[in-house]
C-alpha cells in the first residue's frame, strides 16, 4: 500500500528544518486567507499558518463545519476574498468544477520541495492540492462493554449487529450503536460507506447516469435502517459532534467514527471513568460479506485560489508549508491530532484504524463532478425511509430522480 | 389622510406638484429600485438561465492512496462556452417545471396513476416543493392566527398593569424577539431533546421511556410551531401595546356607564380600535412566517419539516452548487408571498381608489 510505504519512510528522516520553521516564512508581503473544516488537526495547520502574519503580511482563518457553503462564492471573484481553502477529496471537486484553484507546480518547483511525492495532488499532471493528512471512518468502541456482553469486536456490520441486540438483551445500555445519521450530508455519507461495502458503484460506467437504485442500495438502506432500531431515537439530528458526546457520556458502546476523532475522543471534561478505560478503536467494518470496507479513504488538504495575485499566491503557499512543517511534529501533542501526511510522522494509537482502513484496501471517496449532487440528494431524500415512511425502492428512485433533475440543471445529464 | 381633505395644498398647479413629488420619492425610489426591483430581476434571470453542459475529460489523478482514471470538467472547452455566453444556457421556465420545483410531469403521472386522491397526496408529499409547501403553509396559517391572539392578551395584561412594573414587564416580554433566532431554537432543541429537560418531562408525561419529540414528524411540527409563536408575539405585542395608549377613553368610560363588561369592552371598543394595526402585524408576520427558516436549521428538523427558505438554503450549500435552482425557488417564494398577501392588497388598493 503506497500510503503506509511513504508513511514508514518518512518516519526516517526526522525533524528536517525544523530550526528555519520559527523564521518569518519566508514571505516578504501579502495576503494570505484561508477557509476551512473545522477539527483539531485542520485547527493546527490553520495556527502555524496565522504564525507568518507579520508587519506586511495579513493572515486569517476562518475554520468552520460549513467551509464548503461559503469557498466556492469566496472564491470567485477577483480578488477572491480566500487565497487559499483546505479541501478534503470530496470538497476540491466543487472547486475544479468552478476553475477556482490554480496549479502549484511552479511554487512546488521553488518552496515546496521538501513536500513528499504522496504529498502532491495530481490531476492532470498539475499539481491542484497538497494534502497534509489522510482520514477513513472505522469502529470506535467500548471494550469494557463488549466484554460484558462476551462479543468479540465486530468485524462486520452483520457483527456490529449482533452485538448491539446482545448489550441491549443484557441491559447494559439501550441505545448501544451510535452513528452520524444526521439528515443531509453525514446520512449521505453512511449510505456511500454502506453501498460501497456491498460493492455497489454510484455511477453507471463512465457516465453521470445515477446507479444507486440498485441490490446494492436496498441492503445498504436495509442494514442502516437495522441499526438505527440501536441507536437513540433522535438520530437523525445526530452528526459527528453530537454522536462523539454521546459516547463520552457513556450512552454509546459502538459507532463507525472519523478517525480525526479519536485523539481527541477523551479529551473533554466529565468524561465518566469506565468510558475513558474502554474506548477503544479498530479498523473500518464489512458487510454483506463483502471484501472492501464499508467506509471511505479522504485526505484533508490545501490549495490555492486562482483569482489572486501571485504574491498573495507565494504569501499564501509559504505561509501553509510552514502550517505543515515536519518540526510541527516534535510537538508530542500535535502528532497524535490525525494521521499526518508529513514527513517524520510516526503513526500513534489512535491512528490504527486509519492504518486499517488503508491496509484494507477501503475504497477512496469517489472524485468526481458530479458526486456532489448525489451526494445532497441521498442526504434530502433517504430520511423518509430511515423513518418507516416509505420503501427502500422507493428512497432510491426519489434521490436518482432528485440527482437527475439536478445534474441537468448543472448540464451533466441532457 | 385622504388626498383631497387636506389643507389647501402649498404648491399649485400640476406640473410643480409632481416635480415635488418626484424630488420626494426620489431616495426612496432608488432604494426600492437597487434593493428590490434589481435582485429580483436578478433572480429571475438566474432561474431561466443554468449552467452550460459539462465538458467532461478523463485524467489520471494521483494522490496518497493510488492513481486513478477520473473524470474531470474541461475547464479550456468550458472557458470558451462560457466566454460565448456567460450567462449559460437559457433554459425558460425548465427549472420552474422540474422535480425539484413545481415537477409538472411527476405531478401529471402521479394524477393519472393514483386511484385514490389519498394515494395522490401522497405521491405529492414526496416531492420537495409540495412537501416544504405543505409545512409552510401549515406553519404560517396556525402561527398567524395564534401569535396575533397571543400578542393582544399580552397587550391587554400589561396595559390594566401598575405603571411601576411595566417597564420591567414590557422588558421580559420583549425577550422573544431580542434572542436572535437561531439561538433562541437552538436553546429550545436542547430542552426538547430527549435528555433534555422538557424532552425528559413530555416522556414522563406521556409515560412512554422511549418518546422522542425529535423522532417524531407531528411533535416537531408542534414544536417548531410553538417557537414560531413565541418568538413572533413580542412584534404583535408591542404594536398593539403602542396602539392600546391611543385608545380613547371617552369611549371605554361610555362603554363602562353602559355596563359594559370587560371582555364586552374589548370585543366593541378596544379591537375594532385595533382592527388596522391586526391587518399589520398579520401581514408583516405572513410574509415572515412563508419565509420560515431559523427554528427549521436550530431544530435540525430537516428530516421533518423543510420550508422553501430550506431548500434555497440547501441547494446553495451542498458541495456543488445550483443557484438557478435556488434562484427558481427564491422566485417562486416571491409568488408566493405575492398570492397570500394580494386579498389585503386588493383591499388596500380598493379603499385607495375609493378616496379619490
Amino acid at each position: 500500500m503506497r500510503l503506509l510505504k511513504i508513511l514508514a519512510t518518512g518516519t526516517a528522516i526526522v525533524t528536517l528544518g525544523a530550526d528555519a520553521a520559527m523564521a518569518a516564512c519566508g514571505i516578504s508581503s501579502g495576503r494570505v486567507s484561508i477557509v476551512g473544516n473545522e477539527f483539531p488537526a485542520i485547527r493546527q495547520v490553520g495556527a502555524g499558518a496565522m504564525a507568518c502574519a507579520g508587519d506586511s503580511v495579513d493572515v486569517k482563518t476562518n475554520l468552520t463545519a460549513d467551509h464548503q457553503k461559503i469557498n466556492v462564492a469566496g472564491m470567485s471573484a477577483y480578488p477572491a476574498e480566500y487565497t487559499s481553502a483546505i479541501i478534503a477529496n470530496s470538497s476540491i471537486v466543487a472547486l475544479m468544477n468552478e476553475d477556482l484553484i490554480r496549479p502549484l507546480d511552479d511554487l512546488v518547483a521553488r518552496h515546496g520541495t521538501r513536500l513528499k511525492e504522496n504529498q502532491l495532488i495530481t490531476i492532470n499532471e498539475q499539481v491542484m492540492a497538497v494534502a497534509f493528512m489522510a482520514n477513513a471512518q472505522h469502529l470506535t468502541y467500548r471494550a469494557d462493554v463488549l466484554e460484558a456482553a462476551g462479543v468479540d469486536v465486530p468485524t462486520t456490520y452483520e457483527e456490529m449487529l449482533a452485538a448491539a441486540m446482545k448489550i441491549r438483551e443484557m441491559g447494559l445500555m439501550e441505545n448501544p450503536v451510535g452513528g452520524a445519521y444526521k439528515a443531509g450530508w453525514n446520512l449521505a455519507q453512511e449510505f456511500n460507506n454502506m453501498f460501497i461495502g456491498y460493492g455497489g458503484a454510484h455511477f453507471k460506467d463512465g457516465t453521470a447516469e445515477p446507479n444507486i437504485n440498485s441490490e446494492a442500495g436496498v441492503k445498504a438502506l436495509e442494514m442502516m435502517k437495522a441499526l438505527s432500531e440501536y441507536m437513540n431515537p433522535d438520530f437523525l439530528t445526530h452528526d459527528s459532534n453530537a454522536t462523539n458526546a454521546e459516547f463520552r457520556a457513556g450512552n454509546v458502546a459502538i459507532m463507525n467514527m472519523w478517525g480525526s476523532r479519536s485523539a481527541a475522543m477523551l479529551d473533554a471534561d466529565g468524561i465518566p471513568q469506565a468510558v475513558q478505560d474502554g474506548f477503544a478503536i479498530a479498523g473500518p467494518m464489512t458487510v454483506g460479506g463483502g471484501d472492501i470496507p464499508a467506509s471511505t479513504l479522504w485526505w484533508d488538504g490545501w490549495t490555492v485560489a486562482k483569482n489572486i495575485s501571485d504574491e498573495d499566491a507565494e504569501a499564501t503557499f509559504l505561509a501553509l508549508m510552514n502550517a505543515i512543517d515536519p518540526s510541527i511534529l516534535s510537538d508530542e501533542e500535535v502528532g497524535k491530532l490525525a494521521v499526518w501526511l508529513i514527513d517524520g510522522y510516526q503513526p500513534t494509537d489512535a491512528a490504527k484504524g486509519v492504518f486499517a482502513a488503508a491496509e484494507m484496501g477501503t475504497t477512496p471517496y469517489p472524485m468526481l463532478p458530479y458526486m456532489g449532487l448525489l451526494h445532497t440528494a441521498l442526504g434530502t431524500e433517504l430520511t423518509d425511509f430511515m423513518q418507516g415512511k416509505e420503501s427502500a425502492e422507493q428512497a432510491l428512485t426519489d434521490v436518482e430522480a432528485a440527482y437527475v433533475a439536478a445534474a441537468k440543471e448543472k448540464g451533466f445529464l441532457q | 389622510m385622504p388626498c383631497g381633505a387636506g389643507p389647501a395644498p402649498l404648491l399649485s398647479g400640476d406640473t410643480m406638484r409632481h416635480r415635488t413629488f418626484f424630488w420626494f420619492f426620489l431616495p426612496t425610489g432608488l432604494a426600492m429600485i437597487f434593493f428590490i426591483a434589481l435582485p429580483i430581476i436578478s433572480i429571475v434571470t438566474q432561474s431561466m438561465f443554468a449552467p452550460h453542459e459539462a465538458v467532461l475529460k478523463t485524467v489520471e489523478n494521483c494522490g496518497p492512496f493510488k492513481c486513478e482514471e477520473v473524470t474531470v470538467i474541461d475547464q479550456e472547452a468550458t472557458a470558451d462556452l462560457r466566454a460565448s455566453s456567460p450567462l449559460g444556457r437559457f433554459v425558460g421556465f425548465d427549472i420552474y417545471l422540474d422535480r425539484g420545483h413545481l415537477a409538472t410531469a411527476e405531478v401529471r403521472d402521479a394524477w393519472r396513476n393514483t386511484p385514490a386522491m389519498g394515494a395522490f397526496f401522497q405521491a405529492l408529499g414526496n416531492l420537495p416543493f409540495y412537501r416544504a409547501m405543505a409545512f409552510t403553509l401549515t406553519y404560517t396559517f396556525v402561527c398567524t392566527p395564534a401569535l396575533i391572539v397571543l400578542g393582544l392578551m399580552i397587550a391587554l395584561a400589561v396595559n390594566s398593569l401598575h405603571r411601576r412594573l411595566r417597564g420591567l414587564t414590557i422588558f421580559f416580554s420583549l425577550l422573544p424577539m431580542i434572542v436572535t433566532p437561531l439561538v433562541g431554537s437552538l436553546i429550545l432543541f436542547w430542552m426538547i431533546d430527549s435528555r433534555g429537560v422538557l424532552g425528559n418531562l413530555i416522556s414522563f408525561l406521556a409515560d412512554d421511556p422511549g418518546l422522542s419529540l425529535k423522532a417524531s414528524t407531528p411533535l416537531m411540527w408542534i414544536s417548531l410551531i410553538i417557537y414560531g409563536i413565541w418568538s413572533s408575539a413580542p412584534f404583535a405585542f408591542v404594536v398593539f401595546y403602542a396602539g392600546l395608549q391611543t385608545l380613547p377613553k371617552d369611549q371605554i368610560e361610555s362603554a363602562q356607564i353602559d355596563g359594559a363588561t370587560r371582555w364586552q369592552q374589548v370585543r366593541f371598543v378596544v379591537i375594532p380600535h385595533l382592527m388596522p394595526l391586526v391587518t399589520f402585524v398579520a401581514l408583516i408576520q405572513i410574509m415572515d412566517n412563508f419565509r420560515v427558516f431559523e427554528p427549521i436549521i436550530g431544530f435540525a428538523a430537516e428530516a421533518h419539516a423543510r420550508s422553501l427558505s430550506w431548500i434555497i438554503f440547501n441547494d446553495l450549500g451542498g458541495e456543488t452548487r445550483q443557484l438557478s435552482a435556488a434562484s427558481a425557488t427564491s422566485a417562486l417564494t416571491v409568488i408566493g408571498v405575492t398570492v397570500l398577501l394580494s386579498p389585503v392588497l386588493v383591499r388596500t388598493w380598493r379603499d385607495f381608489r375609493g378616496k379619490i
